[in-house]
């Protein structure tokens, strides 16, 4: 080369564009009431983005699941963020939670299909807009010594092929350190012997620096988190965290829990590999799955008829055919097996 | 090209307004590290572009690739006693080279037309040109509907085409109004005015306006295009260009010579060398900032989202709503709407 050309510059266009069009992300928290999941994300997002919902006397708790989203713009430096976050009181707080993630899987497949649905549109819009999940975060709760419970696996095993899973031990700080790594190892044994992949999913690492990094966060899976939203002194500095009488539980102290973890996997340094993840695996299975069977969709205005039958759908008979990419056909299989 | 009742144009994009801005922030979160998160994924993927020079022979337009993207990625032209004859008919050549910088690795693809308005009747000389820039969005629009799309579709289409200019200092030759009339309907075309060394200044800044006329008189919308602007502070940035700038003045050269101490690109005379960095001597450097370093990204987003989606909605339409089977019935459909 006989000098400097210039390509590198074009990350700073990247950077431009990206800061005027701002970015969405997605995130769904899971689990019982009282496990401390508003608090959580007001702690992530250093905001009060959900009211923590405090049982009020005489309002009953919600007989069916409701899943309720709140949207809120973040800037900081410039960057704008479109944070939706998705709460799902009721959960697991029936006496009978036969089929309680149903209206979860239902919401997640939803988002899947609105993003279809704009993607096959004649005259599409320039930025599709975002609404699928990227991240669901789900809490457990910290019992301590028995394994997870039936309704924890059911959920797992099927939320884990269709979205990424972060599960995370709520309220960790009614353990003590011990009883938390015994409780970890145990999670973790449990997940092993289910087949339940969470995330950061082991076949997706790219290369050796990725295995490397997600290897050491997959050690620490699931998080021991607290959450609070209440600003205390400590030593001088202003901390957020919780006031017992034995102490103040910093929640953004490695010592005391391990939120930071959670905080940077999620948004400091796999927010784009979240999205990513979404985009091209997930969001392609249910793509794949909704193609295959398009024979007995519905058909409305500036519809894409997508394969009139399966004689003429487009079986690429290049080099393609075989050769399929694994990712997408192991857990494509999965779902035409089960009912999604 | 026949009428064409109104072309689906895509929605522009919106740049997001805040739904609500939360004032109270307790501290720092990190949002702004999703950019370097991106530069990362960026670096690791690497990217595409696809560039394509259309012109006489002769016109300088391999040396001005090899200039612009400083290593020899056309074939090498500057002996002065070619070997090939001129081909009967329009030829379509691509070579790929892939360029590291600064950790980032290009995959550049320059597309060269030999034989474009060298015969005695050029009519519908363009035809092929068009042909094979539709053929690209073909390519992409067939793996885009496939039902287990690869992970990252490969990027044939054009980005970028340059127009070279001859240098008469009169006015545009019909050939080249026709060229453009139809063609920057497809492609960002970027007109360039090759050989500007054969001009002084004075010719040089009359030609341009002259030639800026006449493509306003025309209706050419060439690159940056006025309607996809998308605000006020690119449009003051891209009004200077196009009211100023274009079409850029360029001269290329790879031989590199010493002048003040500094070795630099440049055609030597009799009468003194002309540095091709120099904006004194030509506009080259204008150029390659413009291609590379301002608005590469640009040029693809354009590319995709516009003349993509344009090919895409008139396809999907043209074939009643079906997505293309991979048949090769193409040569049933015309590639002149």
């Amino acid at each position: 080369m006989l000098g400097y050309v210039g390509i590198e510059a074009v990350l700073d266009q990247l950077k431009i564009k990206a800061m005027k069009m701002g970015f969405e992300f997605n995130i769904m928290v899971v689990g019982q009431s009282g496990l401390g999941k508003s608090t959580m994300v007001n702690t992530l997002f250093k905001s009060k983005m959900c009211k923590s919902t405090m049982p009020g006397l005489g309002v009953p708790t919600p007989q069916t699941l409701q899943l309720q989203s709140v949207t809120h713009v973040i800037e900081e430096s410039g960057v704008k963020l479109k944070l939706t976050v998705t709460d799902t009181p009721g959960f697991g707080d029936q006496i009978n939670n036969n089929k309680c993630w149903d209206p979860i899987l239902g919401y997640i497949s939803e988002q899947y299909e609105k993003y279809l649905q704009e993607e096959i549109l004649i005259t599409r819009q320039r930025h599709i807009p975002d609404t699928r999940v990227h991240c669901c975060v789900y809490f457990v709760p910290p019992t301590g010594h028995c394994s997870l419970r039936p309704l924890d696996i059911e959920f797992l095993q099927r939320l884990c092929r269709t979205v990424n899973v972060v599960p995370v031990i709520a309220r960790a700080d009614s353990l003590t350190i011990e009883e938390r790594e015994a409780f970890r190892h145990r999670i973790q044994e449990n997940l092993k012997t289910h087949g339940i992949e969470v995330y950061p999913q082991k076949c997706f690492d790219e290369d050796i620096n990725d295995k490397i990094l997600n290897s050491k966060i997959r050690e620490r899976i699931p998080f021991a988190v607290v959450g609070a939203d209440r600003e205390h002194i400590v030593n001088g500095r202003c901390v957020l965290g919780r006031k017992t009488k034995w102490g103040i539980i910093e929640v953004e102290n490695m010592a005391h829990c391990e939120f930071p973890l959670l905080r940077d996997l999620l948004i400091r340094s796999h927010l784009q590999d979240l999205k990513d993840i979404t985009h091209n695996v997930h969001y392609e299975n249910y793509r794949i799955f909704r193609l295959n069977e398009s024979h007995v969709l519905p058909r409305g205005p500036g519809w894409v008829n997508l394969a009139p039958a399966p004689a003429s759908i487009p079986a690429p008979a290049g080099p393609q055919a075989s050769p399929r990419p694994p990712k997408v056909c192991w857990w494509a299989k999965d779902n035409s097996d089960e009912e999604c | 090209m026949s009428e064409l009742v109104p072309e689906p144009r895509p929605k522009p994009a919106v740049p997001m307004k805040p739904v609500s801005i939360n004032p109270n922030l307790l501290g720092y979160i990190g949002i702004d590290t999703i950019i370097e998160q991106m530069r990362k994924k960026t670096m690791k993927t690497g990217f595409d572009f696809n560039i394509m020079v259309v012109g006489q022979s002769g016109l300088g337009k391999s040396t001005l690739v090899n200039t612009l993207f400083k290593s020899q990625v056309s074939r090498k032209a500057s002996s002065w006693n070619r070997e090939e004859k001129i081909p009967k008919t329009v030829e379509i050549k691509a070579i790929g080279h892939v360029i590291e910088e600064g950790g980032v690795k290009m995959k550049l693809t320059v597309i060269d037309t030999p034989g474009f308005g060298d015969q005695i009747n050029n009519e519908n000389c363009w035809e092929p040109i068009e042909k094979y820039i539709n053929e690209q969005y073909e390519k992409f629009l067939k793996e885009e509907v496939n039902i287990a799309r690869k992970k990252r579709i490969p990027d044939t289409r054009v980005h970028c085409c340059l127009y070279f200019i001859s240098p008469t200092g009169h006015s545009l030759r019909p050939l080249d109004l026709e060229f453009m009339k139809h063609l920057s309907k497809v492609v960002n075309i970027i007109p360039v005015i090759a050989k500007a060394d054969t001009m002084t200044l004075e010719e040089k800044s009359e030609f341009k306006q002259r030639v800026r006329k006449e493509l306003e008189v025309n209706g050419i919308e060439f690159y940056p295009q006025k309607e996809f602007d998308e605000d006020l502070e690119d449009k003051t940035e891209n009004d200077k260009i196009r009211q100023e700038s274009m079409p850029f003045a360029v001269v290329g050269s790879d031989k590199e010579y010493q002048v003040n101490g500094k070795r630099v690109l440049g055609r030597k005379t009799p009468w003194g060398i002309i540095e091709v960095e120099n904006l004194n001597h030509c506009e080259f450097a204008l150029l390659r900032d413009f291609v590379i370093r301002t608005h590469l990204q640009d040029l693809k987003e354009v590319t995709h989202n516009i003349h993509y989606e344009t090919y895409r909605a008139k396809r999907l339409n043209d074939n009643g709503g079906l997505p293309p089977v991979s048949v090769d019935t193409e040569e049933s459909h015309d590639s002149n709407p």
